[in-house]
């Protein structure tokens, strides 16, 4: 039933979006780490996402996470030469994450979370609506 | 008293024309809510079917994209279309976007609620029809 479906597309989204929210989570925290585990500056993380069949109980795709790249700008360089990560010339490279981009990616998937959260409980509505069907 | 074949058929179209509608308004709403999950897939093209020639198709029982046979020779595609899922059409956005996406949230939205009530119309004058036969078959 086609009902059911929504379900399964309106979870996708959702499980899609938090991936993205995660991300963008990521970056924030990161946003100052001049080093990271492999020794270079953090480098900023995006969702790329794909529209993807969900299930059999579903005629329509939903949506899911295609892969997680690694944004490939270049560090920024920071003069801070007291730093003991600095550079020879006083440099210090700092993560690529632009914190406006962040914010605004954040509030979109944010956004989005709620519609799709919003659509589920609207199939929940109907579907309640016709399970009740025909008691009087 | 016993039912007959015949009249079992009549209860059946008694209630076909509100169960062709509650099934396409199922399916309207799961081809909206895809359309809202994809809202920031880059290429995603918005779908969306007609509901009025959907519902005349199914009602009728012809596809309503069945050739124009002006000769008794002419030939019709041998696999039926499900009347009960329509043919999917693209959604013209009113401005498009750079990745690519031509879902359009508001437009999205309103064709979500809009579909969502009828819906439950759909859903009420099922109910009255069954309290009606209900009625009819009481003896009283």
């Amino acid at each position: 039933m086609s009902l059911f479906g929504t379900f399964d597309i309106a979870s996708s989204a959702l499980r899609a979006q938090s991936a993205r929210l995660n991300a963008v989570a990521s970056n924030l925290a990161n946003a100052e780490s001049a080093t990271s585990s492999n020794g270079q500056p953090y480098r900023a993380r995006q969702v790329v996402f794909q529209t993807a069949m969900t299930s059999a109980a579903s005629h329509m795709p939903g949506v899911q996470v295609a892969a997680v790249i690694e944004d490939q700008a270049p560090p920024k360089l920071v003069y801070d030469p007291k730093n003991p990560l600095a550079d020879a010339n006083g440099y210090i490279a700092m993560p690529n994450v632009n914190v406006v981009e962040e914010m605004t990616n954040m509030l979109s998937a944010s956004r989005a979370y709620q519609t799709n959260a919003d659509v589920m409980n609207t199939a929940k509505t109907l579907m309640m609506r016709t399970l009740q069907l025909g008691q009087s | 008293m016993l039912l007959t074949a015949a009249m079992l058929s009549r209860i059946e179209s008694y209630f076909a024309p509100q169960e062709t509608a509650l099934s396409l308004r199922a399916r309207r709403q799961e081809v909206i809510a895809s359309n809202i999950a994809n809202a920031d897939t880059p290429q995603y093209k918005a779908r969306d079917f007609d509901f009025r020639t959907a519902y005349e198709a199914a009602v009728s029982g012809k596809p309503a994209d069945a050739l124009k046979a002006t000769d008794a020779r002419h030939l019709q595609p041998k696999t039926q279309v499900d009347p009960l899922s329509p043919e999917l059409l693209y959604r013209n956005p009113y401005q498009a976007s750079i990745d690519g996406n031509t879902v359009e949230m508001d437009t999205e939205m309103r064709e979500f609620a809009d579909n969502a009530i009828r819906y439950q119309a759909a859903i009420t004058f099922m109910q009255r029809r069954i309290e009606g036969l209900r009625g009819a078959m009481q003896n009283q």
